[in-house]
């Protein structure tokens, strides 16, 4: 019997990804399936259960349209409890609005798979932070003009970040212009260089 | 109720009457990027709230949910702290009031990570974060309208005096949160105490303000005894349930 989240404070694999800090996507897909490997007789679960994560793997951010729920380390989760299928997911803020849209995305996602009747979990246990975010995703981001957050985040990080890149020419010749920005996640800069204002993904 | 709920609530209210006053700001604030900070101070403080409503409602088992906890409640059934529904005023007073709560709720929610309940340490490691950011933003404006012009510096003067008798009901435990202390649950707020004071004492300084002396302390919100501010508050926050019970959209 493979084991799963049982209640909301107790998700081994959330916290195992929390440990291990950045990683790939497929790093990330490898602590979903390893514990999956089971008996024979598991093979539909297992199939079930791989269907699901193809499908939810992919839904993104409402409001960061680059980052899949994956590479933003929102996803924390996919099991099976009972014959459902539960989605695990924490929320980056407290107050992000993107939860309710990515939680009915995941629905939507799983209905489309053939998964109609899966249930959409939010936990607070581990808190989220910006080490969970994939190398991957931390590339998409700056691609898509947004500073992503350095590696190694934390309390520390969220004070201590001085020096941000510029993402449309790579100087570090920046200046904060506002703590606050267009999201919860995110502050405002802008390039003395290239002169372009950016969003900056705050450390958290 | 039992005393965990209450105690759930009472911190859920703080964060949602306070997040709504910050949420009054909108459209209104001195410059944009202010405008923006005190709508995402306020959005991350509702996001608290959520969470904290959403364990005083199973606690409660009652059939409330954070919505009928947040929408359908009277003024006295409130359990806030007065400071969080006081009148946003001028700039000055939300920063200072603002500075007053994340003094506060920073070392409060760093402490609630170590409590014995998980969920609330749940929300607390959440939270500490988001309000280290709120303690340095509302700091930094601190200094700048008390070290800054005439005028600013009498409005944050005025503020700081007016708002003062206020911060003593944060520092409030009544006989069933000293035995949730005792059982490792809630937070003590007496150790609290010394460091709000002395955050409070740097950050004044910087700003050329005085720090009040000790004195005569307001309180009442945790037993339900409001200004006739909440009211108003409650009012048009509570509008359209009340209006339209359970519409949705």
């Amino acid at each position: 019997m493979r084991r799963i989240a049982a209640g909301h404070f107790d998700d081994p694999h959330a916290e195992v990804a929390g440990e291990a800090g950045p990683r790939s996507t497929r790093d990330r897909h490898a602590s979903f399936e390893a514990p999956l490997r089971g008996a024979p007789q598991d093979k539909d679960r297992e199939r079930l259960l791989a269907r699901a994560l193809a499908a939810v793997s992919v839904v993104c951010d409402p409001e960061l349209p680059v980052l899949t729920i994956a590479d933003l380390g929102v996803l924390r989760n996919v099991a099976l409890e009972g014959g459902r299928v539960v989605v695990t997911i924490t929320p980056t803020y407290s107050g992000c609005p993107a939860m309710n849209m990515i939680a009915v995305e995941i629905g939507l996602a799983l209905d489309r798979a053939g998964i109609p009747d899966a249930q959409v979990r939010t936990v607070l246990h581990p808190a989220w932070t910006t080490d969970w975010m994939s190398l991957d995703g931390r590339r998409k981001l700056r691609e898509y003009g947004i500073a992503p957050p350095a590696p190694g985040g934390g309390r520390g990080a969220l004070f201590g970040q001085d020096v941000v890149a510029c993402p449309v020419c790579g100087s570090e010749n920046t200046e904060r212009l506002a703590e606050f920005g267009s999201t919860s996640c995110k502050a405002l800069w802008r390039c003395k260089s290239c002169r372009e204002p950016f969003d900056y993904f705050k450390c958290h | 109720m039992t005393s965990l709920a209450l105690y759930a609530l009472r911190r859920a209210d703080d964060a949602l009457i306070l997040g709504h006053r910050l949420s009054e700001w909108c459209g209104h604030g001195p410059m944009l990027e202010e405008d923006m900070a005190l709508a995402n101070i306020g959005l991350d403080l509702i996001g608290q709230a959520r969470s904290l409503y959403q364990y005083a409602a199973e606690l409660r088992a009652d059939g409330s949910d954070e919505d009928s906890l947040a929408y359908l409640r009277d003024a006295p059934a409130y359990r806030n702290l007065l400071l969080a529904e006081l009148p946003n005023g001028d700039f000055a007073r939300t920063i200072i009031r603002q500075f007053f709560y994340s003094a506060f709720a920073d070392p409060y929610w760093r402490a609630m990570t170590r409590s014995a309940d998980p969920t609330l340490a749940a929300i607390a490691a959440k939270s500490e974060k988001e309000t280290a950011y709120h303690l340095r933003h509302t700091a930094e404006w601190v200094i700048r309208l008390g070290d800054g012009t005439a005028e600013s510096a009498k409005r944050a003067r005025e503020a700081v005096d007016d708002l003062w008798p206020y911060t003593g009901e944060m520092f409030e435990a009544d006989a069933a949160e000293r035995g949730l202390v005792e059982s490792g649950i809630a937070v003590n707020p007496d150790t609290l105490r010394p460091i709000f004071d002395r955050k409070v004492a740097e950050i004044l300084a910087e700003a050329t303000l005085a720090v009040p002396k000790a004195g005569w302390m307001q309180s009442g919100g945790r037993t339900g005894r409001h200004s006739e501010h909440l009211g108003h508050l409650l009012s048009e926050m509570q509008f359209l349930q009340r209006s339209y019970p359970g519409a949705t959209w």
